[in-house]
């Protein structure tokens, strides 16, 4: 008799958005919805909304967000270094989603943990295009023998 | 007070699976590849405080023949390259010989279950491993290069960068940064 052995496998990967603009969040809905992965999409209007439901007793905690750094209430650099100094919350993979392309921005949300930066596209094939690469991506980390303190990308 | 260490995944997770299946009272051979064979026959009791058991530390059963064989691919390409003598093969004949299957059925099995090729699992595999030793080993990026068969630095960085979107002295940079930033606080 063999048995195999792996690290996680959860089948579903479980995504949450936080960012204030209705049409951003609308779009994203769309286009998570056509790709291939199966995805269960959670939506945020602010930082302080997503920062109260990541902290509700037994809730089941995505696998990954993606965090619009510019919003009203508390902004994502915030919600990032919240993440980031509590540890129940350590396992989570935070891609950060914004229109800012300053260098000076991308490394400081890298250094305070962000493991994946993205310049919101302009369109939407652009915008399917990026949503799935970093699903993959994030799926190859979430089932495979990857080292996620190296887990850094920029789309 | 700071501590750094540094671990290697493939021999913790042998401890781990040696003290589980020791404490369980379970005889086997571990194949590595995340293969355990058992010698006797597992009751569906012990099997299910194994699984409970090892799920504290992340590692879990696989149920499904495809998911196995998916991990099986998976673990002979971290085999593949580690070994010198085998990087100089041709992955299709590589996987197909030791796997026993035709490289056409594992390459549409892989890209089905996990959302991208075999070749493309392979460059990020390497570009990981790359990032593993610029995080935790004092070698220049002439050395990686050399050492993960990369016929130039400028190799190297090209597909770093590709995968990646960082540069590779971006990427050490930032791991500088968030290491001065621990040390802070």
């Amino acid at each position: 008799m063999n048995v195999n052995l792996s690290t996680r496998s959860t089948q579903i990967l479980n995504i949450a958005l936080a960012d204030d603009d209705e049409d951003d969040r609308i779009l994203f809905k769309e286009a998570i919805e056509e790709i291939q992965l199966k995805t269960k999409l959670s939506l945020f209007v602010n930082g302080q909304e997503l920062m109260d439901y990541l902290l509700l007793p037994n809730v089941i905690l995505p696998n990954l967000i993606f965090l619009d750094l510019n919003m009203p209430i508390k902004n994502g650099m915030q919600c990032l270094r919240e993440i980031r100094a509590n540890p129940d919350l350590s396992d989570l993979s935070i891609a950060i989603y914004s229109t800012s392309s300053s260098e000076r921005d991308i490394e400081e949300t890298f250094v305070s943990g962000a493991n994946i930066y993205i310049n919101k596209p302009n369109n939407f094939r652009k915008l399917r295009q990026v949503v799935e690469k970093v699903l993959q991506i994030k799926w190859q980390y979430h089932t495979g023998n990857l080292n996620r303190d190296n887990f850094l990308f920029r789309i | 007070m700071t501590l750094f260490v540094k671990y290697d995944f493939n021999f913790i997770c042998k401890a781990v699976l040696k003290e589980q299946l020791d404490a369980h009272g379970i005889s086997y051979v571990l194949n590595g590849m995340g293969e355990v064979e058992i010698k006797d026959k597992l009751s569906t009791g012990q099997k299910e405080a194994l699984a409970l058991a090892l799920r504290k530390y992340g590692i879990e059963i696989i149920a499904d023949q495809k998911t196995a064989l998916v991990q099986r691919i998976k673990n002979a390409i971290d085999e593949m390259l580690k070994d010198d003598q085998a990087r100089l093969q041709k992955i299709s004949s590589y996987l197909a010989d030791k796997m026993n299957y035709s490289y056409t059925y594992l390459s549409s099995l892989f890209s089905e279950a996990t959302y991208t090729s075999i070749e493309n699992f392979i460059i990020l595999r390497k570009v990981d491993h790359a990032k593993e030793l610029m995080a935790n080993t004092n070698l220049t990026l002439t050395e990686i290069a050399y050492k993960l068969d990369y016929s130039s630095v400028a190799h190297l960085s090209g597909q770093f960068k590709k995968t990646t979107g960082l540069t590779p002295t971006a990427f050490q940079n930032i791991l500088e940064k968030r290491k001065e930033k621990s040390l802070r606080l």
